[in-house]
């Protein structure tokens, strides 16, 4: 497998930055009935909503600019989540607030989805090479592009 | 877009690095203060990595409610607080090395049913770690990362 069809692939550098959320949620599915949506989802289920503190680690896959040095300016990646992410997330209740989100259940599963989703066609330097979201430090979901580009 | 889900586990157990297929003399020499007679323990951190279709009735790859007691009942409850190299029946053929013990556990949860088991990750400590992935060629192949030595 070693770099096949992958000329620079030696040359390329993955940058991570880290970002952290709290946020509001809860699981419950229309369609289901109460027992069903209590079985299903458990204690994620309490329409008061819990919470958690997430963790999202971003990377940008890429060739360092010859003159810089470096894949992307890091302060605009820091803008991006800003926009993107801390101020479309942080401290909301994400069944009610984020409107990407909605018909969805907000799982960690479709959070990074949406993400991804986001975040994507912003990255203008490097490519987005995956999103990592955290939602305790037991339990995470890796979002990639999934055409092998990252093993 | 590919996603993938990981939780974390923890088990406590001891082992001894030995093979009867060497004298006493080479045991030393290739498993150095592994080989005590006594043996020794470690406490292990696993990652369970799970891939699929995000089911759109339940915005989950797999629920955790049916993971957590898949992996606690085929490897949890087996090797928790446990002297692999006698009860756990596998290690009595095969040296109880975290690479096997990555790959056993690997095995033992293969047939989870409601995702694709796609990695498992063995922290031995926080400085060693061993990781299986799904579908390496032919087999499935352990890659082993050791942290610096630090004493
Ligand atoms: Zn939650």
């Amino acid at each position: 497998m070693e770099g096949a069809g992958l000329p620079g692939k030696d040359r390329m550098i993955r940058v991570t930055r880290k970002v952290e959320f709290s946020a509001a949620h809860f699981y419950h599915n229309p369609n289901f009935s109460a027992d069903e949506n209590r079985r299903v989802f458990g204690k994620c289920n309490n329409p008061h909503g819990h919470g958690h503190n997430y963790v999202l680690e971003v990377t940008i896959a890429g060739e360092p600019d010859p003159t810089t040095g470096m894949v992307l300016d890091l302060k605009e990646l820091k803008d991006i989540l800003e926009t993107e992410v801390m101020e479309r997330m942080d401290h909301r209740h994400l069944n009610y607030e984020v409107p990407e989100l909605t018909g969805q259940i907000p799982t960690c599963e479709n959070i990074a989805a949406v993400i991804w989703k986001l975040l994507e066609p912003k990255i203008k330097s490097g490519k987005l090479d995956r999103v990592r979201l955290y939602e305790s430090p037991e339990l995470f979901v890796d979002v990639n592009a999934g055409n092998g580009a990252r093993a | 877009m590919k996603i993938s889900l990981t939780k974390r586990y923890r088990f406590a157990a001891s082992h001894r690095l030995y093979t009867p297929r060497l004298s006493e003399a080479e045991n030393k020499r290739v498993y150095g203060k592994c080989s005590n007679a006594y043996g020794h323990g470690h406490n292990y951190v696993v990652e369970v990595t799970v891939t699929g279709p995000v089911d759109p009735e339940t915005g989950m790859i797999a629920n955790v409610g049916e993971l957590d007691p898949f992996v606690q009942r085929e490897v949890i409850e087996p090797f928790d607080q446990r002297f692999l190299n006698e009860e756990v029946p596998e290690f009595r053929e095969q040296v109880a090395t975290t690479e096997n013990v990555c790959r056993e556990i690997f095995r033992r949860l293969k047939s989870f049913p409601s995702a694709k088991l796609e990695r498992v990750r063995v922290e031995e400590t926080s400085k060693n770690s061993f990781e299986i992935e799904a579908d390496v060629g032919a087999f499935d192949e352990v890659r082993v990362s050791r942290g610096a030595t630090t004493q």
